[in-house]
């Protein structure tokens, strides 16, 4: 029974949903503000969604009707199902294993997958172009989340986020051996939640709007509710792996660190919307494989070798 | 991998005015293009042959909502010449001070659409709202924000007294450190040097070969300016330079534009101090005699071409306009010769397009009969009465029979 | 120096400075003296030469006798272009340029605006009102 209300309300997918708007409202808000204009007010994510979900769903003729109205709901039910093995105020998620590591990295993935068979099936050429360019920056950003995600838990020596979040919080001042990649794990979330300069899949002024161009209506409004929580997920994650601090704390004091936590982080990723340009998709690729991956590389580097070093 | 043509156009985010583009792919790079225009024709020029000149000033200035002072300069200019009026001096540099702030208030628009072809809204948002600046100051020196009416037959309407000039003053100086600024960005800021660098290359040959026009041809090289080559208004007494580059792509056509802005600081500035004093328009008589002139102005687009013909009527005979954009869009499929899909928008924003002042009567020409149709209103209409018959199933042809008996 | 984010520092300034947007419409802005908003009549100076009529680019404005040397003058404010060449046109001076120009309506003959004297009771042939 309580597994249930955890999963579904606290802190499942009731809360995920309520903090998801809230990020986007941080997001949208702090992005008008630095562009020195005022912003939504507080409710309008809220708006935004209800507005989406009661206009009509167009299918379009030629696509294929179920895989095109399956996919937004594997992408809210994948970013949802991650969460439960991130360890959020706590350092203990709700459920956790050896090894569910790469499961939530696997179930972070699956979101982009979906944009790409949601774009696919739509069989509208705008749609079918996003598509191809989000599966070819997948293969730009994947590897270089992989192996940042993977450098801590290197040196945590072990597989279970829960267990490395326990790691840090007895060794607190190891989180600067992992600075670089904390910055090469927010780029590549930049890349996987598609914002600006990785915007490419979504670019508004070139191919309408990419993969969601046929979308409308309760689908369109499930996919960016998907999107929003994604934010939320993948900033969780990377302020459990990085951002180690207040985990032992526990009740108020500890959820108000954590709602700190990703507030700084999303705000990172509304500044880098601000200053940059979209980047062209042989640019980015060039770009992750030239620079992000070598140090993310090095990151994994130093962090073996200072497993050897400590373990003496 | 296989081709796949795909429409930008009518309707896309990319394009500020509707025009149809299609583009043969191959993966994300652009093996075709070509371009169907005429989306925006209103028969302006046919309206004008119905309309007094007094009339047709402001029918002219309504071709376009950025460059109407060029078009309204331009048309004026013209009948002016037919009828042998001596336009005050002090009308002429009221009318240059106009035509400058008018080249202010473009160029900063262009940079905020071109900041937001690649993405960057924040430059949008930023020289916008430097560009309201400059709109208030026209808002109090014209009466409007756009379509600024201060254009009549002999002069101006409007003076600007001592208090707007110190206005425009201050508003230029605030406008110079922004625009430092925004030269600054465009050469520092890696991402967008990325995207604007290399990008829809034109070389000067191309260029003179296809008539390119405005900042695009003087980003490839060629020193060509209406302003100093052929001086209107008060030009001729004022001095500036001509901005040239030789980087013959977008990024050279940025800084044309910026440096022009710079520029046009200067002679506003200069104009100012040096205006006279003296009468603001002379009379103009109703009927123009006959005579034909052809008018050209330095839009901030490029050279834009007018020709007047007048028959001792209150009504002038032709009008035809020739906008830059329509001179610069030939250029646009050489540039994207080997370009990504990606470029497009930049590409084709890079020339300015002003759609709306493009679209001006067309020759339909059969290839193969190697005959000219130029098709009368009556073709016209019976011709479109049959098409539709044809292809959409729908009659209009007693609708045509009752209008044809109204109009004519 | 090239390097990305090189507007890091105005952007990052801007959050402390006021927002360059005017929510309107809960804050209102005046327009400028020289504003062509609404074009307004004064009936006592109009003769009925009609020139603003002749001169109209769009056939807005339209002037009618009621009476002896009394003029009325209707103007359709959506065929209006706002140009102010009626306001230049008159030689009495008896059109101006107001600043408003918050004008949209629902009812579409609320469009067409008279100004002027009501038109005379009719008279029959001795000069006695009916």
């Amino acid at each position: 029974m309580t597994a249930l209300f955890n999963m579904l309300i606290f802190p499942g997918f009731l809360f995920l949903a309520v903090f998801g708007l809230f990020g986007e409202y941080i997001d949208r808000k702090l992005y008008a503000r630095l562009q020195n204009r005022v912003g939504p007010p507080w409710f309008q994510p809220l708006a935004d969604l209800i507005k989406l979900a009661a206009k009509e769903d167009i299918v379009p003729e030629e696509a294929n009707p179920s895989m095109f109205k399956a996919m937004p709901i594997f992408a809210l039910t994948a970013t949802v199902t991650a969460s439960f093995y991130i360890p959020l105020w706590k350092t203990g998620a709700l459920f956790s294993f050896n090894g569910d590591l790469i499961v939530t990295l696997y179930l972070l993935t699956i979101p982009t997958l979906t944009y790409f068979l949601g774009g696919w099936y739509s069989t509208s050429l705008y749609s079918k172009i996003g598509a191809i360019r989000s599966l070819t920056q997948l293969f730009a950003y994947e590897v270089p989340l992989l192996m940042v995600i993977l450098a801590p838990a290197l040196l945590a020596n072990t597989w279970s986020l829960s267990e490395m979040a326990l790691f840090y919080s007895i060794h607190p001042w190891y989180w600067l051996f992992n600075i670089i990649g904390f910055i090469i794990s927010i780029i590549a979330l930049l890349g996987k939640l598609e914002k600006v300069p990785f915007d490419i899949p979504e670019a508004e002024t070139e191919i309408v709007a990419g993969t969601f161009t046929e979308y409308s209506g309760r689908l369109l409004a499930l996919f960016r509710f998907s999107i929003d929580i994604e934010a939320i997920v993948g900033s969780a994650l990377i302020a459990a792996v990085y951002l180690p601090f207040g985990l032992g704390l526990g009740g108020a004091a500890g959820f108000a660190i954590f709602v700190l936590k990703i507030v700084f982080i999303i705000s990172i990723l509304a500044l880098s919307r601000t200053l940059f340009a979209r980047l062209r998709i042989d640019q980015m690729v060039e770009f992750c494989w030239k620079y992000v991956s070598p140090f993310a590389f090095l990151q994994i580097l130093i962090n073996l070798i200072l497993k050897g070093v400590l373990a003496r | 991998m296989r081709k796949v043509v795909i429409p930008i156009g009518p309707q896309h985010p990319a394009l500020k005015e509707p025009e149809s583009f299609s583009v043969t792919l191959s993966g994300e790079r652009i093996m075709a293009f070509s371009a169907r225009l005429g989306y925006n024709h209103r028969g302006i020029e046919k309206a004008c042959e119905e309309r007094t000149y007094v009339q047709d000033v402001y029918l002219i200035e309504r071709i376009c909502g950025i460059c109407s002072h060029a078009h309204s300069t331009c048309f004026v200019q013209a009948v002016e010449e037919i009828a042998g009026l001596a336009v005050p001096e002090r009308a002429q540099y009221i009318r240059t001070i106009i035509a400058e702030l008018e080249r202010i208030h473009s160029h900063l628009l262009w940079l905020g659409i071109a900041g937001h072809e690649v993405g960057f809204d924040t430059l949008l948002m930023y020289t916008w709202r430097d560009r309201e600046v400059v709109m208030d100051v026209l808002a109090a020196l014209t009466g409007n924000r756009v379509n600024y009416g201060i254009n009549t037959i002999g002069g101006v309407r409007r003076n600007i007294s001592p208090d707007q000039a110190k206005d425009i003053l201050k508003a230029v100086d605030t406008l110079e450190e922004r625009t430092k600024y925004y030269m600054k960005v465009a050469t520092e800021e890696r991402t967008l040097i990325e995207r604007l660098a290399g990008v829809g290359t034109l070389s000067h040959e191309d260029a003179v070969n296809l008539g390119a026009v405005g900042p695009t041809a003087r980003a490839s090289g060629i020193d060509r300016d209406t302003r100093r080559d052929d001086p209107y208004a008060a030009y001729g007494k004022l001095s500036f330079k001509v901005i040239t580059d030789n980087h013959n792509d977008v990024y050279g056509r940025t800084l044309v534009r910026c440096g022009e802005l710079m520029e046009s600081y200067n002679i506003i500035r200069q104009a100012i101090r040096e205006m006279p004093d003296g009468p603001l328009a002379v009379k103009a008589p109703r009927r123009i005699p006959a005579g034909e002139a052809f008018s050209r102005y330095e839009a901030p687009r490029g050279e834009d071409v007018h020709y007047v013909k007048a028959n001792g009527t209150e009504k002038p005979e032709r009008v035809k306009v020739r906008a830059p954009t329509l001179a610069n869009l030939q250029t646009v499929e050489k540039m994207l010769e080997d370009g990504q899909l990606a470029d497009l928008p930049i590409v084709i924003a890079a020339i300015d397009p002003c759609f709306s002042c493009t679209d001006r009567s067309i020759v339909v020409r059969e290839a193969r009969k190697r005959s000219r149709n130029i098709l009368k209103w009556e073709d016209l209409r019976s011709y479109s009465v049959e098409w539709y018959r044809n292809n959409r199933g729908l009659d209009f042809s007693k609708l045509n029979r009752k209008m044809a008996g109204r109009l004519l | 120096m090239i390097r990305p984010g090189a507007m890091i520092r105005q952007v990052l300034a801007s959050i402390f400075k006021k927002p360059a947007t005017i929510s309107y419409p809960f804050v209102k802005t005046e327009m400028p003296d020289n504003f062509r908003g609404k074009i307004k009549f004064n009936p006592q100076l109009c003769i009925g030469c009609k020139i603003c009529m002749r001169d109209c680019p769009s056939n807005a404005i339209t002037i009618t006798k009621v009476g002896e040397g009394l003029f009325n003058c209707e103007i359709n404010l959506a065929k209006c272009i706002y140009c102010a060449q009626c306001v230049d046109s008159c030689p009495k001076k008896a059109l101006e340029a107001t600043k408003e120009f918050e004008l949209a309506v629902l009812d579409v003959k609320k469009l067409k605006v008279v100004y002027g004297y009501e038109a005379e009771p009719a008279k029959d042939t001795e000069g006695n009102p009916e």
